[in-house]
């Protein structure tokens, strides 16, 4: 991620005439996140659940809006009005016109693009689907409702504080195999009993038991890691 | 601060009641946790855009159920986002009703659906009437007294059901 902040600081510095806020372009240190979705409520949610875990955002009703966003639009090669570097894409899955997975596929297609994480948050929590996410690339998959666990946990692997911190959470996850979040979790006892929840004691996506650190996760290709842990906790579920 | 203290029972044996009865379940007790000085407003900010767009859906919904050919592909999505945004915000009942919903949407049971219509109706009326009296509720605490207040809130939506 080093080597992609110089670039953008540069490609910032390049373009900051053109800025109206030129406070903004130099503050690199606040992740920036696009998130992705038809649903206004989850919009607002989402939003606020970033916010709170210091994050910039920008939030878009729309996978073409998304696109527009980033100036992949049209062409690859379109710079286009990306004001800020983005380093996370969060997408609902279900969206009328184009799918989080049909955006997943278009930014992993994307030479310019394809290093941004991309998770894909859904409510339905199916394996096949699941499955689908992380082999085309995606970083992680939540199952909606998103909570503020899930969030603190997402930001601190990806963007975790320093080697420190990345150590702690390694030995913690060698350590307990079977947790699902970093974070502990609030009790599972107030989960609500729908039978749309499946997976117990959190809702949290699956990659996050990797041995990976956030950043060698970041920058390598993204590819399907510890399959067995979905499997092991998405076993139960076979409904749609 | 008698009056203070009579309120707080009310409102925390209604609020418990919520939980405890189904019509809110975890999430919207996730929900407090983005509330804070910078966004006091959040909760009431989230409901509200609950409200507008559910009513939209319902009208989608019912109009989409009285056409002469049923689409339940349409009338699916709708339901699908119903229970989307019901279940962001802890509305358990509603969601749970919306996912009977589906399943006549599946069975393209029209019969089913057209009753199934009428409970999410229902269960989206009664906690739009609740909330709102929640509301209602912790504005009438504030008005009493402030500080006094903001450790009451606090104190409660940290306790589970």
């Amino acid at each position: 991620m080093a080597k992609n902040g110089v670039f953008s600081r540069l490609r910032r510095f390049e373009k900051s005439e053109e800025m109206d806020d030129f406070s903004e372009c130099l503050d690199s240190d606040e992740v920036h996140v696009l998130a992705v979705d038809d649903s206004l409520v989850d919009r607002k949610v989402i939003e606020r659940l970033l916010k709170i875990t210091s994050c910039k955002v920008t939030a878009v009703d729309s996978g073409r809006r998304a696109l527009q966003f980033l100036g992949l639009d049209e062409e690859e090669a379109s710079v286009g009005f990306d004001s800020l570097k983005v380093d996370l894409i969060i997408t609902d899955y279900c969206m009328p016109g184009m799918t989080g997975y049909e955006l997943l596929k278009k930014i992993k297609g994307s030479s310019t693009f394809r290093e941004i994480p991309v998770v894909i948050m859904s409510s339905e929590n199916v394996l096949t689907r699941i499955d689908r996410c992380l082999e085309e690339g995606a970083e992680d998959f939540i199952v909606k409702p998103v909570k503020l666990s899930d969030v603190k946990r997402l930001k601190s692997y990806m963007f975790g504080e320093g080697p420190i911190q990345r150590q702690d959470n390694k030995r913690k996850l060698q350590e307990e195999p079977s947790d699902i979040s970093l974070t502990p979790s609030p009790s599972s006892s107030s989960s609500s009993p729908s039978s749309d929840h499946t997976m117990s004691p959190s809702q949290s996506s699956p990659s996050v038991s990797s041995p990976c650190s956030p950043r060698s996760f970041l920058s390598a290709p993204c590819s399907p890691i510890s399959l067995d842990s979905p499997s092991r906790r998405f076993k139960t579920s076979n409904h749609d | 601060m008698e009056i203070v203290g009579q309120l707080q029972k009310q409102y925390v044996e209604f609020s418990t009641s919520l939980y405890r009865e189904g019509f809110l379940d975890e999430q919207f007790i996730q929900l407090q946790k983005l509330q804070d000085e910078s966004n006091p407003d959040f909760v009431v900010e989230v409901v509200s855009i609950f409200f507008e767009d559910s009513e939209k859906l319902i009208n989608d919904l019912a109009t989409a159920i009285q056409q002469q050919v049923v689409d339940f592909k349409q009338v699916d999505a709708h339901v699908h986002q119903f229970k989307g945004s019901s279940s962001s915000i802890g509305a358990n009942r509603v969601k749970n009703m919306c996912i009977a919903l589906r399943s006549f949407c599946d069975e393209k049971n029209l019969d089913g659906c057209l009753r199934c219509l009428q409970q999410v109706k229902h269960e989206y009326f009664l906690v739009k009437n609740k909330l709102e009296t929640l509301f209602r509720g912790i504005s009438h605490l504030k008005e009493n007294i402030d500080s006094f207040f903001s450790f009451l809130i606090h104190h409660f939506f940290r306790r589970k059901k």
